[in-house]
């Protein structure tokens, strides 16, 4: 990182440790997230991130190590942080007593907020999340997608500089999850700082400046998207798919090809797809796709294959 | 600090009364069932107990029976309601809608929670009991003016019950174990606290068992308030229910935050 001023640090956190009573689930954490940044925080299921989260809110007392957002102590600032702060929760906590605009109206009444500057920023909220129809919608009767907007309007409802995202689109439609990523591209537009996890390489790489994967509560990689592409895979992706005699030992000469197999489907990472098209004409059975190398590939090269629980 | 316990003395705010608004608003929304609730029990009992029974008692200790029973369900319903409240509904915002969670990613702590809960639940014991002394008044089992001044201890009774109950909720793992604290807590004292007949005719060492109980005290307030005479030793009585109401927030404060700031 260049030490421009304008890269000042909105979180800061440094040997960041949380035990629980049975284990260790962030093990000597250092991330510096510089503001009107988007910060992706990846990792398998049970990697830490919901963690760090909850330690970023003051939410969850820190085990040791130190944490500054907007420069200050957490979690013992922890009411004037979350006041500049806003939250989408991984698991949704709308009030299930109120409609919309009710839920943006009293979450903004925590804030402390005078009613006439809640009501004025519904109306622009609920436009900006597509909801101004449903504002007399009680909870139950939104979907998946519209509650997760609604989640996102009210994080917003005290004009935070900060926005933490905790899997803004798990379980989303691809409509709802496009709408989302134009959303969040808006507001980092706009100069709020971002940080999100998500198990969607493909929206890390869409929305994220710089990302960190982390398992088992420490980082193994962190960069920009491309910049890990680069780091950790060959530019280029063959998959294969057909019957494992066809492929048989197909790459073996192919210079600087790293091969892997998951069931019927075998990866070859390599440096220049074309040259191995002479190769594929000898299997005409195997039907297979070429691509650019991406995120998830730098995940799964990073992580392993393995299933997490 | 992790599996430890964050013992620091909360701290009382305003944040406290967003808490409690925001359950004025969702009880507003259900208001006019609220109220016939609030409204029918206490005729139900004053109506089948007091004249149904009063015909048969006459007076107890020098009263109507039915001033002496609706100055008693004042109280006991105080102590309902708050029990009922901080832990049905203090459960059901804390576990499965996770209302707390979501407070507690705003400027709101663990503190305000409990405090604006404690005082709503209070609210809602004032509102039963006012609702009860009107009934009362209309039956004619309230002798003056001054029965106003229960509405009061209403409130504190309320905050001394909120407290125990929001206790019992921060450390339970469903609604089945809110049974145990009513029938072992809360109905012995609604039998044995003077809601129905005079403590001072219970055997010598139950009477000082019983002088422990914070209903005891709560009747020992109302009752002659309601009956238009001049309730004696009235800092004690209100000294031995705020003495639980704050002995109960400390706690419950402790437990929650041991419980939602992990
Ligand atoms: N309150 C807790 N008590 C004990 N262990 C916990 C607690 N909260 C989380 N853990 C454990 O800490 C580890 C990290 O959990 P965390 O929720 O941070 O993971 P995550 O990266 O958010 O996973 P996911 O992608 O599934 O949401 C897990 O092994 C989890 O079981
Ligand atoms: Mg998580």
């Amino acid at each position: 990182m260049t030490g421009e001023a304008a890269l000042e640090a909105v979180i800061e956190a440094r040997c960041l440790r949380k035990s629980f009573a049975a284990a260790e689930v962030v093990r000597g954490i250092d991330i510096a997230v510089p503001r009107a940044h988007c910060f992706g925080l990846l990792g398998p299921n049970g990697a830490g991130k919901t963690t760090i989260i909850l330690m970023l809110l003051g939410q969850s007392p820190l085990t040791s190590g130190s944490l500054e957002v907007f420069g200050q102590p957490m979690p013992a600032a922890g009411r004037t942080v979350r006041g500049r702060m806003g939250v989408v929760p991984q698991i949704d906590n709308l009030d299930p007593d109120f409609t919309v605009a009710e839920n943006l109206r009293v979450y903004g009444s925590y804030f402390g907020l005078e009613a006439n500057v809640i009501a004025a920023r519904i109306q622009n909220l609920l436009e900006f999340v597509a909801l101004s129809d449903r504002a007399e919608s009680r909870i139950d009767t939104l979907s998946g997608g519209m509650k997760r907007r609604l989640t996102i309007a009210r994080a917003l409802i005290n004009d935070p500089e900060l926005l933490v995202l905790d899997e803004p689109t798990t379980g989303l439609d691809p409509q709802a999850r496009h709408m989302i990523w134009a959303r969040l591209r808006d507001l980092r537009q706009s100069g709020k700082t971002l940080v999100l996890t998500t198990h969607y390489m493909e929206e890390a790489e869409r929305l994220c400046d710089e990302v960190v994967i982390i398992d088992q509560g420490r980082i193994l990689a962190q960069g920009s998207p491309p910049a890990l592409i680069r780091q950790y895979v060959e530019p280029e992706v063959l998959e294969l798919r057909g019957d494992k005699a066809d492929i048989g030992s197909l790459f073996d000469d192919v210079p600087g090809s790293r091969v892997e197999t998951i069931g019927d489907t075998v990866y070859c990472y390599m440096h220049d797809a074309k040259s191995v098209d002479q190769l594929l004409q000898r299997a005409p059975k195997l039907s297979f796709l070429r691509r650019p190398a991406n995120l998830e590939d730098v995940f799964l090269a990073i992580t392993g294959r393995e299933l997490r629980d | 600090m992790t599996s430890g316990y964050d013992l620091r003395l909360p701290r009382l705010r305003s944040s406290a009364l967003t808490v409690w608004r925001r359950n004025v608003l969702v009880w507003r929304k259900l208001i006019t069932p609220s109220l016939l609730i609030n409204f029918g029990e206490p005729l139900l009992y004053l109506l089948g107990l007091g004249y149904g029974l009063g015909l048969f008692i006459g007076d107890m200790a020098g009263l109507p029976y039915l001033t002496f029973l609706a100055s008693g369900i004042v109280a006991s319903s105080a102590m309902n309601t708050a029990s009922f409240e901080g832990m049905y509904s203090v459960f059901t915002r804390m576990v499965p809608q996770r209302t707390y969670e979501s407070m507690l990613a705003t400027p709101i702590d663990v503190d305000d929670i409990i405090a604006g809960e404690m005082i709503w639940c209070a609210t809602k014991s004032t509102i039963s009991g006012t609702a009860i002394l009107l009934v009362a008044s209309i039956l004619g089992a309230v002798e003056e003016w001054r029965a106003v001044a229960a509405i009061p201890v209403m409130f504190v009774t309320g905050l001394c019950f909120a407290g125990p109950a929001i206790v019992m909720t921060a450390i339970s793992k469903s609604y089945d174990f809110f049974n145990y604290y009513f029938t072992l807590v809360v109905t012995p004292m609604f039998i044995l606290c003077g809601v129905f007949y005079p403590v001072s005719t219970l055997p010598a060492a139950l009477q000082s068992v019983v002088q422990f109980l914070p209903l005891t005290h709560a009747v020992a307030l109302v009752r002659p308030l309601m009956a238009g005479l001049e309730p004696q030793s009235v800092l004690v009585h209100l000294a031995v229910l705020l003495a639980y109401a704050l002995a109960s927030y400390y706690l419950a404060v402790v437990l929650v935050r041991r419980r939602l700031v992990v």
